[in-house]
């Protein structure tokens, strides 16, 4: 038997939830609401009386001072319209699994059924159906994970309400073993790759097929009773493991790379030719690198006792159907695997970088996509949910905005870690895995949800992209699995962990066995979500919050109370071998063989083609324009500019206690951060530095100059703030639009040479800085294919920079100090304004892409260093989208201080317009203010480099400069610059 | 007492623990970091510690209402030993999500010595947001809190998204004033009592910060001062840091009152 208990706010009590979607109706659907109350769900299928329903109601769910319940019947009451929105059947429901824990822990005895959430909302005000439809399909319910109900007031029973509805997971069915039949012709190989969504292309299906017919390996299958023909468990372990996602096919592909004049070379790997170069090289030189791109995250040394890793991750396809539930699994994911990195670290810092497209969006939405200000909204919120719940500051990040993002939005999520040096007298950074060693899995069960995510996100989007590959994320659930997991490595209960997360058990415990040479996985094992899932769904599901540990025998029983003592599901699954083999079993049965050298080095090689050729834009003709005033403040309101406000004060960077550069500093607490400065240890005086670069536009032009860019915007962010170049890192994140040429993908060969330079300029210039690359993803598949409709994003890279200050209170900030100090440019300025943000708001791409001179670069950067490390600047902030005038205008209303500067000064090379000497993207440049008494010592420190003096900032709060014939480029009012800037997305 | 201990409650989403830890430690206390299954089970025990800290944190992700599942873990489970440890004379101090705790479990404001039934709320914000922000706070100089003796006003971050402050009743409303049990207020630049948002960031009622029992050693507040340990903490460190390099955030000083008074009076 089922039963309701309804929670509302008693009258006259703000419901702000309510009042939160009345804003969004009004604001963004413009329908004639009057008001929105909501009212709480819980619905319970299980057996209680009606006395224990009534202590839970108001010993529970409800608040005394400003709720009211009521059990069975509905609350609602004195409404036009009601909608509520609960969840399918198995989906997440975390409130759910909270309520019938705490209501279990209320009446000292266990449910026995689950408890389900579902939330009512009130309408009052004209609105016709046909707009609470619309309201409800597009803010309230997403109809891949929710169910909605929409009823009038006029047919509305009092009584019953929407009666009952328990979205229990039912699944009529045994779970059974099925055979793939690969006796076929390659037509047909193709057609099995599809339908159950392989992701796998002719020549890995008959590298597979080869495998089978080998007569050694029919024999020795024979003899476990296996079948000819791979099982399903069989195919779809080895479509996860040789997935784009896992094995990174396209970077690790032989490319033929003709750069334009006809002759082609011969690129082997990417990866191994470019990104993993450039780390060897610095390597050389620098003795800090601990573990690089063999685990889950990089690491590197922090001080003679802890090491730091970092991982970023991209979550974009989840993100595009459900960009709630996306972001939270990216972000949530991202931390296991920072977590499971060697031995385990704690998590001390989040970073997140997004891509959507124009929130304003009034164009009509494609199908099976969603408006961009939803995918905003959820993918803002995912990531608040994910980071505030699991108490990890969300310290550096942007937004960037493109049209191209509506097909795929673009979800970066990055995490720090820290971890002692050493954990039970052994290396932290070392996986210790030995034959007999148990696979345990800790945290979640295993549900259908998350099945095929890491073959999914290896397509791009179309019209039957599986809803299983959604999820949400738990992050209670992954909150204390971490806390018991750093508990159990600091008590030296287990030696090597890793993340459950692409592929699922199949590929954690399959790359663990890696280190002990074999394993055997009992897929009746791990407990489930809900009877009826077969042992392929088992093996590859993505189901969230979950860990494999290897943790040896003797260990078990202690390793177990503990997790029991901490309200932790943790079940042995398996064990490991040393032999040679990857082995499944159900019931007693095996149900996979297959060789760990065939399933982890049997992907063959793919073989691609790209081919450059230089594209020309029209060049723009302007005048330049004599007061330029208009078009600083109209860059300050772009959405690529803005201030990012809104999404950082729902994010708390505070947490841990560490903060000393926030994402907003300044006179006003409200100045854009160059890059964040934590202290990981609340012992020792230093910190971590970390800051990004990212800037997709110049792609339109030159991918080797976008990918130059961005390595070159996360050091100067970086160094502007205070980190030190002895110990700087960086992890590359590449998405890309499909770069495989097809009848899909015509221009592949250009994509693909896109991508082809801009791992050359990510070698060039990260060697170049001494800033050894330590971990990446790749995410290459971010198109958008409905009904002929195709949306590519631009190639984008986020280079995100990690390194160290010795001292955080040598930090410095963005904002001017005070009035009398002297206003220094450094770097040069050229006529680049090619693919700046000046040139899209007038509507142009233009040739002149902004390149960088690493050489001089290296060092202003060296001398910048130096001088910050002696204390000589007052604010410090980089050159990037809107080039100096913005620099300038955020350095002055930072600090709301206004400053009086003569343009004539700047240090420039071909610069001789007002605009391009203002809105100029040239790289390696900064805005410093310095203090008269240390001038001196500054310029001397500087020496050598281009920078020069050009003005003085004052408390005139007015922005006022000359421009190249003497008069007035910009004169504004520094209050009025900030009110531009903080408009557009002031929400 | 010499060597004072401190218990830091940590377990089922409580997240600020180790920063909590430290400041009692910067103080000069001994502070352990304890799940709070392991003093139901009676692994650890409340007698061994003078000051007990419920940190901020997400505990039950906020699910159902913030601190609700915990406050109703503390009541089912604890009830007697946090009264015997309170009429003691020891301290508790619950901060962000540890105060919505106290007051859920009915542990503030303990009118009348009933420390079990709940006469307020903290709910969700006016701006129906998480709120990450700095705060000035003015203090009440009548009020007996221990932890706040010698408080004027003080800069911290709330960080939360259920911070307003509803009392059950205008008579619990008016007892808070007149008895002086209202810590904290939040105030303007100048040390006004502001109800305006964002100074009052989520629209508590007379724009109340922080609420103290009768004994003045039962405390809890929605800042956080375990956030403002440092001088780098503060947003305007870097404008300041000629004036006043390094050091001492604010916030230290509520754990070194309860610390000092411990030491003098326990």
């Amino acid at each position: 038997m089922a039963e309701r208990i309804y929670v509302g706010f008693r009258e006259g009590v703000t419901d702000a939830a309510g009042n939160a979607v009345l804003r969004r109706v009004k604001d963004d659907f413009g329908f004639p609401a009057a008001s929105v109350r909501t009212v709480d769900v819980y619905t319970f299928d299980c057996a209680l009386s009606p006395q224990e329903l009534e202590r839970l109601a108001g010993g529970l769910f409800a608040d005394p001072v400003v709720q009211v319940f009521s059990v069975g019947k509905p609350l609602a009451a004195g409404f036009d319209w009601i909608v509520e929105v609960g969840f399918k059947p198995g989906v997440t429901d975390n409130a759910g699994k909270t309520s019938r824990e705490a209501a279990e822990e209320m009446l000292g005895r266990k449910l026995g059924g689950d408890v389900y959430t579902s939330r009512q909302y009130l309408f009052r005000g004209g609105m016709t159906r046909g707009q609470v439809e619309s309201v409800s399909s597009r803010l309230l319910a997403n109809d891949l994970i929710e169910r909605r109900m929409i009823s009038d007031a006029a047919s509305w029973n009092p009584e019953s309400g929407f009666g009952l509805i328990v979205p229990k997971v039912v699944l009529a069915h045994e779970p059974e073993v099925g055979e793939v039949d690969l006796k076929v012709r390659n037509k047909t190989l193709l057609k099995i790759s599809s339908e159950r969504l392989l992701a796998l292309d002719l020549r890995e299906m008959k590298a597979i097929q080869k495998h089978f017919r080998d007569p050694v390996v029919r024999e020795g299958r024979a003899k476990l009773g296996l079948p000819a023909n791979p099982t399903d468990v069989e195919i779809e372990c080895l479509a996860q493991t040789w997935s784009e996602h896992c094995k990174h096919k396209i970077f690790n592909a032989a490319i033929r790379y003709d750069d334009g004049s006809g002759k082609a070379r011969r690129i082997n790997s990417l990866f191994r030719s470019c990104i993993r170069k450039s780390t060897e090289r610095t390597a050389k030189k620098v003795d800090w690198l601990v573990s690089v791109f063999v685990d889950n995250a990089g690491v590197f040394r922090f001080n003679d006792s802890w090491n730091l890793a970092m991982k970023v991750e991209t979550h974009n396809a989840p993100s595009a159907l459900d960009p709630y539930g996306g972001a939270l699994t990216g972000i949530v994911g991202v931390n296991r695997d920072v977590m499971g990195t060697g031995r385990g670290a704690r998590l001390v810092a989040n970073t997140d970088v997004f891509c959507f497209a124009d929130p304003a969006w009034k164009k009509e939405v494609p199908p099976r996509l969603h408006h961009p200000k939803r995918v905003f909204e959820g993918v803002r919120r995912g990531v608040e949910h994910g980071g505030n719940k699991l108490g990890i500051p969300t310290v550096n990040g942007s937004i960037v905005f493109d049209d191209r993002y509506l097909g795929r939005p673009l979800v970066y999520c990055g995490t720090v870690g820290i971890m002692p040096s050493a954990v039970c007298g052994a290396d932290s950074s070392e996986k210790t895995v030995k034959p007999g060693d148990l696979a345990v899995m800790v945290g979640g069960r295993v549900g259908r949800d998350g099945i095929h995510g890491a073959t999914f996100s290896s397509q791009e989007l179309n019209e039957v992209s599986p809803v299983t590959a959604v999820q949400l994320g738990d992050p209670i659930t992954q909150k204390r699995m971490m806390d018991f997991l750093l508990e159990a490595r600091d008590l030296c209960m287990f030696k090597a962990l890793t993340d459950n997360g692409a592929g699922g058990l199949s590929s954690s415990v399959g790359e663990m066995a890696q280190l002990s040479g074999g394993c055997e996985i009992m897929l009746d094992a791990p407990p489930l979500k809900y009877a009826g899932l077969n042992p392929w769904e088992i093996l590859v599901s993505e189901s969230q919050e979950r860990m494999t540990v290897a943790v040896s025998p003797e260990k078990f029983g202690e390793f177990k109370a503990l997790a029991d003592r901490r309200g932790v599901e943790c079940t042995a699954v398996g064990k490991f071998t040393d032999s040679g083999d990857f082995v499944c079993t159900y019931g007693g049965k095996t149900v996979a063989f297959i060789p760990m050298k065939f399933l982890h080095g049997g992907v063959p090689q793919m073989k691609l083609s790209a081919r450059w050729e230089e594209r020309r834009n029209p060049e723009p003709e302007m005048p330049d324009e004599q007061d330029q005033t208009q078009n600083l403040s109209a860059l300050l309101s772009r959405l690529n500019v803005c201030s990012k406000e809104y999404v950082v004060r729902q994010y708390d960077h505070e947490v841990q206690g560490g903060s000393a550069v926030k994402p907003l500093m300044g006179a006003q607490n409200d100045g854009p951060s160059d890059a964040a400065v934590v202290r990981p240890l609340l012992e020792s005086g230093e910190g971590v530095v970390v800051s990004h670069g990212i800037c997709p536009r110049y792609s339109d032009i030159d991918a080797y100059w976008m990918a130059a860019c961005a390595v070159d915007e996360a050091l100067r962010n970086y160094v502007a703030t205070g980190g030190s170049l002895s110990r700087v890192a960086c992890l590359d994140n590449f998405c890309w639009c499909d770069p495989v040429k097809s009848e899909k993908t015509p221009d592949g060969e250009f994509k693909l040479a896109q991508l082809v330079r801009a791992n050359k300029a990510l070698y060039d210039f990260t060697v170049a800085y001494r800033m050894p690359p330590i971990s990446g993803k790749d995410s290459m598949k971010n198109d958008y294919v409905v009904g002929g409709v195709k949306i590519s994003i631009p190639p984008t890279l986020l280079i995100s920079a990690v390194g160290k200050i010795g001292d955080v209170y040598k930090a410095v900030t963005v904002d001017a100090k005070k009035a009398g100090d002297l206003v220094y440019v450094l770097g040069v300025t050229r006529s680049e304004l090619g693919g700046s943000e000046y040139y899209a708001m007038k509507g142009f791409v233009g040739n002149s892409v902004p390149k960088v001179d690493a050489k001089a670069a290296y060092k202003l950067y060296r001398a910048l260093e130096k001088a910050v490390s002696r204390g000589l600047l007052a604010s410090c902030h980089d050159c990037s989208d809107g080039g100096l005038g913005v620099a300038l205008a955020e350095t002055a209303f930072s600090g709301m201080l206004g400053m009086q500067l003569d343009l004539r000064l700047v240090p420039r090379e071909g610069a001789e317009r007002n605009d391009s000497l203002l809105f100029s993207e040239s790289q390696s440049r900064f805005v410093a203010t310095v203090s008269p008494e240390n001038a001196q010592k500054f310029e001397k420190a500087m020496k050598g480099n281009q920078f020069a003096r050009i003005g003085e900032v004052n408390g005139s709060m007015r922005l006022v400069a000359k421009g190249l014939n003497g008069a007035n480029a910009i004169d504004a009012d520094i209050a009025e610059l900030k009110k531009a800037w903080k408009r557009t997305l002031g929400w | 007492m010499e060597n004072v201990r401190a218990i830091v409650f940590t377990g089922f989403g409580v997240n600020c623990d180790y920063e909590t830890a430290r400041g009692f430690e910067l103080a000069g206390a001994h502070a352990d970091r304890v799940h709070i299954e392991d003093l139901i089970s009676k692994k650890y025990s409340l007698d061994d510690y003078q000051v007990l800290a419920l940190p901020g944190g997400f505990s039950y992700g906020d699910d159902i209402a913030s601190g609700k599942v915990y406050a109703n873990k503390l009541k089912y489970h604890l009830s007697g030993e946090l009264e015997k440890f309170v009429s003691d004379g020891k301290l508790v101090i619950g901060i962000c999500n540890g105060y919505q705790m106290l007051v859920k479990a009915g542990l503030l404001p303990g009118l009348d010595g009933d420390y079990g039934s709940q006469k307020a709320t903290l709910t969700f914000n006016d701006s129906g947001r998480f709120e990450s922000r700095w705060v000035k706070l003015k203090a009440n100089p009548a009020c007996k809190c221990v932890f706040t003796k010698g408080i004027d006003a003080i800069d911290l971050p709330v960080r939360h998204g259920e911070g307003k402050f509803i009392p059950i009743s205008e008579e619990v409303r008016v007892r808070l004033h007149s008895e002086n049990l209202i810590a904290f207020r939040y105030c303007d630049g100048a040390g006004n009592v502001a109800g305006e948002y964002p100074l009052n960031p989520n629209g508590s009622i007379d724009s109340i910060a922080g609420i103290c029992d009768p004994t003045g050693r039962v405390f809890g507040m929605m800042p956080h001062p375990e956030a403002h340990l440092f001088r780098h903490n503060n947003p305007h460190w870097a404008r300041e840091k000629c004036s006043d390099p390094g050091g001492e955030g604010a916030g230290l000083k509520v754990f070194r009152n309860a610390v000092e008074h411990a030491k003098e009076r326990l």
